[in-house]
């Protein structure tokens, strides 16, 4: 039986992301959904690129700002005592980086989906538009959230290059199942990288068919 | 009924053109905004609903300041108290009937007019829809949830844009009589959208006529039809007059309704919904309407109607003149040629018999008064 506590860290750390991401994403993708301003390209681009860029880049990055030689570093260390670095405070913030792009793409997209027709009619009824927002756009986009969590949550659990620049390898702190894969392979243990290959394998399939599976019946009210 | 006052000035920019709208009237009953597709009656509409905003606009509705460029007011449209029926009512897709009911009735600030849940009910006929999806109502059936929505935020100004254009024929009688009736029955002041000028009559008492980028006349529906000058707008194939009647007679045997005006008699094919002393406004084309000096005997025409010619206006390089004949009160328009002016030598102060063929009424010629 291998040891579970990489495991239970991981999703840990899928769930805080998640949580977190929500509710940072939410107002920036209503926000890319809405704005004509210049800057949306820019915007747009910056959220997107932890799609295309190496793990390792972003984490050589983030360890840099994160470094207690940095002023985000240092503050950090200020405020709470203890580094960003190699800590699994680091790993959230590092999280959140890195899995931005697949909460907030979904989300912009179901509120584009959505459009200014229900948000008119709402005003016309004498909502005010907070509540417009979280009586008529967020239940509209329903199946926009589910999708943007879950795919937040599974990406967040199969992180590994940015783990490793920023975290290491601290078990109980840092060791998700991605690094304990990695850790197992190097020390020859086979067997134990076989049964967590498989049950991430397993894991992420079984998310990707959740998803498409709720896109294509969709709920009825989403058009 | 409650009055209120409306002024607006808007300068908007259409596609096209300009629209530079100026409106001071007393709103009560229904007025409709008429005026062909682009002439910004929608976008008027959006203005003063306060969905959208115009370059400049002063807009003060019963001594309330809703927008004053000039000062930079521009109340939100959740902050006024109005309610806009869009054309393609816009019902929440994620609740039923009754949970968009209940999201306007929650929200409304007010609770005056004597509006209440189950008054809104009753007059749209949606008891049996509460439960119902909105996916499983039929157009004409969310025009009226949309209404009843709008009615239950007790607005002191009920906007309707275009409630009818997405519907068919069918689905148009069934909801016509609701959007006239509603308004009136919960005394809201309404402004109704429209580019047709049959729904005006059967709906709206006033009206606004839009055309070439302003407001080109106000006044009662009657008396816009009557007018010549204002014809590039209401249409020449639409000329016409209203007379409002009174259900005399319903003879099951002929199958014909009676009616009486001014102490005249019509008769038309029997309109089943209208039962004796109701009160109508029935509609006569320009065109179905001939002219004779003298009383015709041993004719098919039932409806001889006894006047004298107000004024005759003879259309340049055309074959037809149009005769405005005063039934005692009422006016009637009628469309014959030239030369049947010429040769009955019709002038003001003629009398006149106007014929009708009884046959030439249909169904939405004529509309139940409240």
């Amino acid at each position: 039986m291998p040891d579970l506590a990489p495991l239970w860290l991981t999703l840990h750390l899928a769930l805080v992301t998640t949580v977190l991401l929500l509710i940072v994403g939410t107002p920036l993708a209503w926000w890319l959904a809405h704005t004509r301003a210049r800057i949306k390209p820019l915007v747009e681009a910056v959220t997107a690129l932890p799609l295309v860029l190496p793990p390792t880049v972003m984490g050589f990055y983030l360890l840099v700002l994160f470094s207690p030689n940095s002023w985000i570093g240092s503050f950090w260390v200020t405020v709470t005592g203890k580094t960003l670095t190699f800590s699994f405070s680091g790993l959230v913030v590092a999280s959140l980086f890195y899995s931005l792009p697949f909460m907030v793409q979904p989300l912009q997209g179901a509120f584009q989906a959505i459009g200014p027709r229900p948000m008119e009619a709402a005003a016309s009824l004498r909502a005010s538009p907070l509540d417009a927002f979280f009586t008529v756009a967020v239940p509209l986009a329903g199946r926009g959230f589910l999708t943007a969590s879950v795919l937040t949550f599974a990406h967040t659990i199969g992180e590994f290059g940015v783990v490793l620049m920023v975290g290491g390898n601290i078990p109980g702190e840092t060791r998700v199942i991605a690094i304990d894969i990695y850790e197992k392979v190097e020390t020859l243990q086979y067997g134990e990288a076989h049964l967590l290959s498989a049950g991430l394998l397993i894991f992420s399939f079984a998310v990707l068919v959740l998803v498409y599976a709720v896109n294509r019946r969709g709920f009825s009210h989403v058009r | 009924m409650s009055a209120r006052r409306l002024e607006l000035q808007a300068s908007l920019r259409l596609e096209a053109f300009r629209l530079e709208a100026e409106l001071d009237l007393t709103l009560e009953g229904v007025t409709a905004l008429f005026g062909p597709n682009g002439s910004g009656k929608s976008t008027l509409l959006r203005v003063i609903a306060g969905l959208d905003r115009a370059e400049a606009a002063s807009i003060r509705y019963d001594e309330a300041v809703w927008a004053d460029s000039a000062r930079s007011i521009h109340l939100a449209a959740y902050r006024r108290p109005v309610g806009l029926v869009f054309q393609d009512a816009r019902l929440f897709e994620h609740l039923d009937v009754a949970g968009n009911l209940r999201y306007a009735d929650r929200r409304s600030r007010r609770n005056g007019g004597g509006i209440t849940w189950e008054g809104v009910i009753e007059a749209l006929d949606l008891g049996n829809l509460l439960e119902r999806r909105v996916a499983r109502l039929s157009g004409g059936e969310r025009q009226r949830v949309a209404l009843a929505r709008t009615i239950l935020t007790r607005p002191k100004l009920l906007l309707l844009d275009e409630p009818l254009s997405a519907l068919d024929i069918g689905r148009k009688a069934e909801i016509l009589p609701y959007l006239g009736s509603a308004p009136r029955h919960f005394g809201i002041p309404t402004i109704f959208v429209s580019h047709a000028i049959d729904e005006v009559v059967q709906i709206a008492d006033r009206m606004i006529v839009l055309g070439e980028g302003r407001v080109q006349a106000v006044g009662s529906v009657s008396e816009i039809l009557e007018r010549s000058d204002l014809q590039s707008y209401t249409g020449r194939f639409e000329a016409g007059s209203l007379l409002e009647a009174v259900v005399t007679g319903q003879d099951e045997a002929f199958r014909l309704t009676e009616l009486s005006f001014a102490g005249q008699t019509i008769t038309m094919p029997m309109v089943s919904f209208l039962s004796v002393g109701d009160a109508v406004r029935l509609r006569i084309r320009a065109r179905d309407v001939a002219l004779a000096k003298q009383r015709p005997e041993g004719l098919s025409i039932r409806n001889i109607l006894a006047g004298e010619v107000v004024e005759v206006s003879e259309e340049a390089g055309t074959a037809f003149a149009e005769v405005l004949i005063d039934l005692d009160g009422p006016r009637l328009r009628a469309r014959i040629t030239r030369a049947s002016v010429s040769d009955l030598e019709l002038g003001p102060g003629e009398r006149v018999f106007a014929l009708v063929k009884s046959t030439t009424f249909d169904r939405r010629a004529i509309s139940r008064r409240q």
